[in-house]
């Protein structure tokens, strides 16, 4: 190789758009399954915590005859019923949050700017420059205050919200209106990427489970709830009212497969299996129930064994006199972003396993 | 007047004892029922005044709390100078030369401090924190001092309520004590539900009375009469007040522990207009009231809040507008009837 074409090869390797025709795309953007679609199209669904209802609606639309009976309690949660057929059926709740994490509104500025607080674990830091859109449609572009910007890193006050405003009387949106953030869902093989996927993947887990059940041994509730993401309020009136011998609660857990981790928890490599948080110790018999069910559907799965924070675990353990329960976390990657990022696969072996508790003969 | 009495009264949580006394005696003359549950709560019942032949009535619940923030006494030093736990949010940096009442025979006290003469310039610019503080009550050593008090007794504000400015008044514990307020002058008044009233202790250290008296009455609604954080002196930043005194009552949309019931919160909004009463919305997301434990009490109860804006809250004396109470009042008389008609 002449010194003139290692160059030129070099330069390949370095610019390898420059002269090489562009790869074919691995993934054709049409290639959705049904199911990645109805994904798609909870993930795309507005709907902050206290603001549920459209996706409470979607979710009702869906579940529509898979059910043989379906309720919404007082405090806003969507409950399925399917009835068991078995002689020893158990009584079996299963929760999967209808909310996101979003912003509120709480106070306009004489310049029509907004000031916001969390609804959930939103993290300020990751705002600047994104978007978020408001029920009636508005958007909003989040900012941050330049002045005295290096205290302002974490500072949640110094976070704005432009919704295209000139003063505070024509501002499109008032004090308390709440949104969520804006991502559009997108799948790369495996990898589905997209706002509220966390809990809306966790939904249509629910939705396609009972699609898929064809015959329950036990009586099985699916408990779409309310306000999970600030502080899983609805879980627990859920479980007041239903009761249930056992409860599984679709847990986010966060996976850090990334350059920089902290954590050894991956997507793809199953779901995670929750020993505890900082709020409840999984029941030793709940744990046992779905390490039981990974064994009979042969699916892979992950140990977490400390979650910070609490899910909608805690309450359900603890309402009554206590309910025996577990959760089952689905692997997230940029949780609290508007770009969630889940494995389908986990995905799939969630639906696996809950079939396989739901349908198994004894508990 | 109720209010200053009620103001006046000592009732640091865990110990509402002297406010409960006030409040079953005024209550006796107009409720039908009452009880003083096992932590403390006042658990009152009037029937409707009105039912239909068989429809079992509507129950409200509406409560306030009966404890205010204070001080425990933990432990008597040799000299006889008192330590102190704070009881409920109280900020290190209203303490230093408070007046206090301590224990049972309301013993006065000074949250001591060394003078200013003997202080450095950087001394002056720190806070000292509450455990480096010690209210004297003039005991030469610990013997003397437990004469008149002992380790938990409890140690409130020395204000004492008094007219302030426009129709304004100032006192310590208005926070709830006018939401107690409120709730006595309510359950005069006949009602087309069976009101429970509830008056509750332990709210300052966490809703604790609230989350059994939801659990005990199990309501088909609950609102809380609340007061509420009023910073609306001038900032550096341009930023919510939370809320304005002498701007109306405030309704709550959502704080940290509560998303208000929505079809709640815009009757309440609603019938204000309606009845051209003055209100705001507090800044929503912070503070939190009773009505956090009492919407997750059970199944669920739908629940929303209105405050009365009072500034310097959770301090020794608090600031609120009788109007602000008298739109208070008028607002819940006013919405309260049409709320079992609400599609929950």
């Amino acid at each position: 190789m002449t010194r003139k074409e290692n160059q030129a090869a070099r330069a390949r390797a370095h610019f390898p758009a420059f002269d090489l025709p562009a790869p074919s795309p691995t993934h054709a953007a049409d290639a959705l399954t049904p199911f990645h679609q109805l994904i798609k199209r909870l993930s795309e669904t507005y709907g902050p915590s206290g603001s549920e209802e459209a996706v409470r609606e979607l979710a009702r639309a869906e579940i529509k005859g898979l059910a043989d009976q379906i309720r919404v309690d007082a405090f806003g949660n969507l409950i399925a019923l399917r009835k068991g057929a078995g002689n020893r059926r158990k009584k079996i709740m299963v929760t999967a949050p209808l909310d996101e994490p979003g912003v509120m509104v709480t106070f306009l500025d004489a310049r029509g700017f907004a000031r916001f607080g969390m609804l959930g674990a939103v993290k300020p830091l990751t705002l600047p420059g994104a978007r978020c859109q408001f029920e009636n449609g508005v958007i909003g572009v989040f900012g941050r205050e330049t002045r005295g910007a290096a205290d302002t890193e974490k500072d949640a006050d110094a976070f704005f919200l432009d919704v295209g405003a000139t003063s505070a009387q024509d501002a499109p949106v008032r004090i308390g209106d709440a949104a969520c953030l804006v991502g559009e869902f997108r799948a790369a093989g495996n990898l589905l990427c997209g706002k509220a996927l966390s809990g809306r993947a966790r939904g249509a887990i629910l939705i396609e489970t009972l699609r898929r059940l064809k015959r329950a041994t036990h009586d099985v509730y699916c408990v779409f709830t309310v306000q999970s993401q600030v502080g899983a309020r609805g879980a627990g009136a859920a479980a007041f009212a239903l009761q249930p011998d056992y409860a599984f609660v679709l847990d986010a857990t966060p996976a850090q497969d990334f350059p920089g981790g902290d954590t050894n928890l991956a997507l793809g490599k199953g779901p995670a299996i929750l020993a505890q948080d900082e709020k409840m110790i999984a029941s030793a018999a709940a744990r046992q129930v779905l390490l039981e069910a990974t064994r009979q559907t042969q699916t892979p799965y992950q140990i977490q064994a400390h979650a910070r924070g609490g899910g909608e675990g805690a309450p359900i353990q603890a309402a009554r006199e206590g309910t025996v329960t577990g959760a089952l976390g689905l692997p997230v990657r940029y949780l609290h972003t508007q770009s969630e990022m889940v494995d389908a696969r986990d995905v799939a072996n969630i639906i696996e396993i809950l079939t396989s508790v739901f349908a198994a003969k004894t508990l | 007047m109720l209010l200053e009495k009620l103001s006046n009264a000592r009732g640091v949580s865990g110990d509402e004892g002297a406010v409960r006394a006030l409040i079953t005696a005024h209550l006796r003359k107009y409720v039908d029922e009452y009880r003083i549950d096992a932590l403390g709560n006042v658990l009152a019942l009037k029937r409707a005044s009105r039912r239909g032949a068989s429809r079992v009535p509507f129950k409200l619940l509406i409560a306030a709390h009966m404890d205010e923030v204070g001080l425990l006494v933990t432990h008597i030093d040799r000299d006889g100078a008192l330590q102190f736990e704070k009881i409920g949010g109280i900020d290190d940096r209203v303490l230093p030369a408070q007046s206090v009442l301590v224990g049972k025979h309301a013993t006065p006290g000074v949250i001591g401090l060394k003078p200013r003469h003997l202080t450095t310039a950087s001394e002056r610019a720190q806070v000292v924190p509450a455990d480096a503080l010690r209210i004297d009550i003039g005991a030469t050593s610990r013997e003397d001092a437990l004469r008149v008090v002992a380790p938990g007794a409890y140690a409130t504000f020395a204000t004492t309520f008094r007219a302030f400015g426009d129709n304004c008044v100032r006192g310590k514990a208005l926070d709830d004590r006018a939401g107690c307020a409120l709730l006595c002058e309510l359950a005069r008044e006949n009602f087309p539900f069976d009101l429970y009233a509830a008056f509750t202790t332990q709210e300052e250290i966490g809703l604790r009375g609230a989350r059994v008296a939801g659990h005990a009455l199990a309501p088909d609604a609950a609102l809380v009469l609340e007061a509420t954080i009023c910073d609306d002196s001038p900032k550096s930043r341009e930023q919510s007040p939370t809320t304005r005194l002498g701007a109306g009552p405030a309704l709550t949309l959502a704080d940290g522990g509560l998303l208000a019931h929505k079809a709640l919160a815009r009757l309440l909004a609603e019938t204000a207009q309606e009845h051209k009463l003055p209100f705001q919305y507090k800044q929503p997301l912070v503070g939190g009231t009773d009505a956090g434990a009492l919407h997750r009490a059970r199944a669920g109860v739908p629940s929303a809040v209105i405050s009365i804006p009072a500034r310097y809250i959770h301090s020794p004396a608090a600031v609120i507008s009788l109007d602000d109470f008298g739109n208070a009042l008028k607002l819940a008389r006013a919405a309260l009837p049409r709320i079992p008609d609400l599609d929950f």
